[in-house]
């Protein structure tokens, strides 16, 4: 592992930081919420690109513990517990339960088999939340409020983008520490060669659980972030077209790169914000250019100007 | 109740063998190629809409099925020629984000040429009304689906299970490098596959069009079920996608009908009310991952 | 005094062929041990159902007085039982030292847990001079920060064998060492197996009957699934069951 300068990364970060006053100053205060939306989805795909890219565990239902994290939020609100300092970790730890469950037994099978069975899982979630009359069915739960999280005030939009940006950079920090300890040094062999990693010794089944676990715990943060964003815990966030979605941004920013899963996200949303801008039939173009992406880079965004940095 | 089951009965076996139409292509498709296609349900709804859109401007319900089945499978093989193919030797993941945009796209075109309201398909008048079957009466249309089922999928096992063709496909499925070996002109037999699982799902989408709504976004929902039916089947296996298929229309059909009631009488009206559609729709994901968990290939494993 | 490794009866089938036919084998602590026999007598399944990669459908198998039947390859590489394979086993896209790097980590007893998430690995030092120690005693010290994928085939072989001997087993499986192998890079291999003697404790299977009988202190002739002879190498070249079943014309 090489030793880098951050020097990049602290400019990115503090121009990052200025994007509220920017855009306050230039009177376009909705795309705030934009760019909040921005950081929570980088953060989801971030932590998909954990298990996909650090892991190589290619999961198919990541929206369930994105998903999950917004009704706890949502059902805790509407229990009178809109504390962020209390539901945000509960979001976290619906996600590490279901994650430590369903990864336990999906861990048993592998290839596509792995893909499909984390399918079914997210599936058999989304089905049971949508036909829960208390989990609001297809219409999803609304949000009396945002959560509150003193001493900050998430009511203001430029707050709660500074606050998903926090936790995005610090996510990242945590990834990167990871990548280089003796757990991620472990999952890189077990990338290369599972066959001898257990041959060496390893607990490889117990290796890839915590992969996974870890993955999910900070897509349960993100998705109570977006459901605070949303004003809504909606059933879409746990359809596997949203697993399906976290996954695309994973491969177009780059599997395996520490900032795949933030170019992705970053570029997925752009893109379709602004073709929305000029026609009504974004998605069309927004299909070709992934298409491009697949055919033309085959190493995501991040592999066009360098090497893929585990 | 008798009523019930065995109209509910039938339904699931009529469901069952519209899944197999889709997941007949989509198994082999996966088992020779090795490739995850998130885009057959697209074929799907293509299907759905050329047919209902044929028989609307035509007025006849069966120039909307040819329409249907051999538009799907000009466009399966443009398909596979301009963008699959070169995928084949990508990875999984690779395949996930080009198939996945292709959904977005063919949504999206759907959308362009029929907006974004659900057209009406409307079965053939001769076929609107119940028929007696057995002393019990079931609708006319819904016969003809399954009849047209049983053929379809009695052809393809004989065409899998007794033609060089599908002796090829056999062999690709089990082992492709050996296939190759033995002469088989790979490329060519895979274009052909791939046209004949369009043009099955473009069938199952015109013959599903009059029983659920011909909308934008109902190859989504299907696909998943297609993937379970193979999943469980044991992928690259025809008689694995027929049981699957079978089992899984079965399981989901009576689950809806048959778990609420059934419920009831165990528990009060009120959780089993709230249980029951919960359960009647997770039925088919539960009965994949016991499988899965049971057999980790699948009930049929085509390779060795 | 009990030896270290007891396999009493073990069974194992494929389908209709018994491929482990009720072997009897003894492994002494301190001794190399040479397993040997035809193509298809079974000697790989052996090791896999040793080694935790197979397990057994009948029979006793014992470790240092622990029954290891029925645990999974992980618990027995914590209890002593390391294997090489024979195909090359390594991490092709990392280089040697973190390939040995990730083989001393292993050995949860003497550096602790792999769950370990935020300090760097790379600030582990007693884990490093571990590794570029185990590379020296294979010759590779040179090339520590070379890709395995970049090695000769009987380089990343000393590679798999630097690995398995960082796991500090108290029972060393090979399979095959030498398989593949030019001259020169064969006799570099058995000069390696050579300096293990009376250190390390390796079942050896091999198929080159001049190392087999110079190394080993005994050796094992399995036929069929079963345990033939067994003794001191002059012993097992004198059985005529041996010669008969097996050795044929190689010895004479």
């Amino acid at each position: 592992m090489k030793h880098r300068s951050p020097a990049g990364e602290v400019v990115l970060l503090a121009a990052a930081i200025t994007v509220p006053w920017l855009l306050q100053a230039a009177g376009e205060d909705y795309y705030i919420g934009f760019a909040t939306r921005m950081a929570i989805f980088a953060l989801a795909a971030t932590s998909l690109n954990f298990i996909v890219g650090y892991g190589g565990m290619v999961a198919f239902g990541h929206a369930a513990f994105f998903g999950l994290g917004g009704y706890v939020v949502a059902l805790l609100m509407e229990a009178g517990i809109a504390s962020a300092w209390l539901s945000w970790p509960a979001a976290i730890a619906v996600a590490t339960l279901s994650a430590l469950a369903i990864g336990a037994l999906s861990l048993r099978t592998r290839g596509v088999y792995f893909i499909m069975i984390t399918l079914a899982f997210a599936q058999m979630i989304y089905y049971t939340v949508v036909s829960a009359a208390f989990a609001g069915g297809e219409d999803g739960l609304p949000l009396m409020q945002r959560s509150t999280l003193a001493p900050f005030d998430l009511a203001d939009d430029a707050t709660l983008y500074w606050i998903a940006l926090a936790l995005l950079a610090a996510s990242l920090f945590a990834l990167q520490r990871l990548a280089g300890s003796r757990y991620g040094r472990a999952l890189a062999g077990l990338r290369q060669n599972e066959t001898r990693m257990e041959a060496l010794g390893y607990p490889v089944l117990r290796l890839k659980l915590v992969c996974f676990v870890i993955g999910a715990a900070v897509a349960g943060l993100a998705g109570a972030l977006l459901a605070n964003q949303n004003g809504m815990a909606s059933p879409t966030q746990l359809y596997w077209t949203q697993s399906g979605m976290l996954l695309v941004m994973v491969i177009l920013g780059g599997v395996g790169h520490r900032y795949g899963g933030v170019l992705g996200a970053l570029a997925l949303l752009g893109l379709e914000e602004a073709l929305g801008r000029v026609t009504e039939h974004s998605h069309l173009y927004v299909g070709l250019a992934l298409l491009a992406v697949v055919l033309f880079a085959p190493r995501g965004l991040a592999g066009l100007w360098k090497g893929t940095a585990r | 109740m008798a009523q019930l089951i065995f109209e509910q009965s039938l339904n699931g076996l009529q469901f069952g063998l519209m899944l197999f139409l889709l997941a007949a292509g989509l198994t082999l498709v996966f088992g020779i190629m090795d490739m995850i296609n998130l885009s057959h349900g697209s074929l799907y709804m293509g299907g759905a809409y050329l047919g209902a859109a044929a028989a609307q401007a035509s007025g006849s319900f069966l120039v909307g099925i040819a329409a249907a089945a051999l538009g799907m499978a000009v466009i399966g093989i443009l398909l596979e020629l301009a963008v699959l193919r070169h995928l084949y030797r990508r990875d999984h993941l690779a395949q996930v984000l080009a198939t996945f945009a292709l959904i977005l796209i063919a949504n999206e075109l759907v959308r362009m040429v029929w907006g974004p309201q659900p057209l009406m398909l409307n079965p053939p008048p001769a076929l609107a009304g119940p028929v007696e079957v057995l002393g019990f009466s079931y609708p006319a249309y819904r016969l003809l689906i399954i009849a047209v089922g049983l053929a379809v999928a009695a052809l393809l096992y004989g065409l899998v299970g007794h033609t060089r063709a599908g002796m090829w496909v056999r062999a690709g499925a089990s082992n492709r490098a050996m296939a190759e070996a033995l002469g088989v002109d790979v490329r060519r037999l895979f274009t052909g596959i791939f046209a004949l699982g369009a043009l099955l799902c473009g069938l199952a989408g015109v013959l599903l069009g009059p029983l659920l709504a011909v909308q934008v976004g109902m190859g989504e929902n299907i696909l998943i079920l297609a993937f379970v039916v193979i999943v469980i089947g044991g992928i690259g296996s025809i008689r694995g996608a027929l049981v699957g298929s079978l089992l899984v229309g079965m399981v989901d059909t009576l689950g809806r009908a048959l778990l609420p009631s059934l419920l009831r009488t165990v528990a009060s009206p009120e959780v089993a009310g709230q249980l029951g559609p919960a359960l009647a729709s997770i039925a088919i994901y539960l009965l994949m991952a016991g499988i899965l968990i049971w057999r980790p290939a699948g009930l049929f494993p085509a390779r060795t | 005094m009990n030896p270290l490794l007891e396999v009493a009866g073990l069974k194992r089938h494929f389908g209709g062929l018994w491929a482990t036919n009720g072997v009897d084998l003894t492994v002494e602590a301190g001794e190399i041990h040479a397993l040997i026999g035809p193509n298809g007598a079974g000697k790989t399944t052996l090791v896999h159902l040793i080694s935790g990669g197979l397990l057994p459908d009948e029979g006793r198998l014992r470790f240092a007085g622990t029954d290891i039947a029925r645990r999974s390859m992980h618990e027995r590489v914590a209890l002593g039982i390391t294997r090489s394979y024979q195909i090359t086993q390594v991490f092709p896209q990392l280089p040697l030292l973190e390939n040995v790097r990730l083989a001393v980590q292993a050995r949860q007893h003497d550096f602790g847990s792999s769950f370990r998430f935020f300090r760097p690995a790379s600030a582990d030092f007693s884990l490093i001079e571990e590794a570029e120690e185990w590379l020296g005693r294979v010759g590779l010290a040179e090339q520590a920060h070379v890709h395995a994928c970049d090695l000769s085939h009987g380089e990343q072989r000393a590679l798999e064998l630097a690995m398995a001997l960082a796991t500090r087993p108290r029972l060393l499986l090979l399979d095959e060492p030498l398989a593949g192998m030019g001259p020169e890079e064969s006799a570099h291999m058995a000069g390696l197996i050579q300096s293990l003697k009376g250190e390390q404790t390796v079942l050896l299977v091999e198929h080159d009957m001049d190392v087999v009988f110079r190394l080993a202190d005994r050796v094992s002739v399995l036929v069929a699934g079963r345990i033939v002879a067994s003794g001191t190498p002059d012993a097992v070249r004198a059985d005529p069951e041996v010669r008969r079943a097996y050795l044929g014309d190689e010895v004479q």
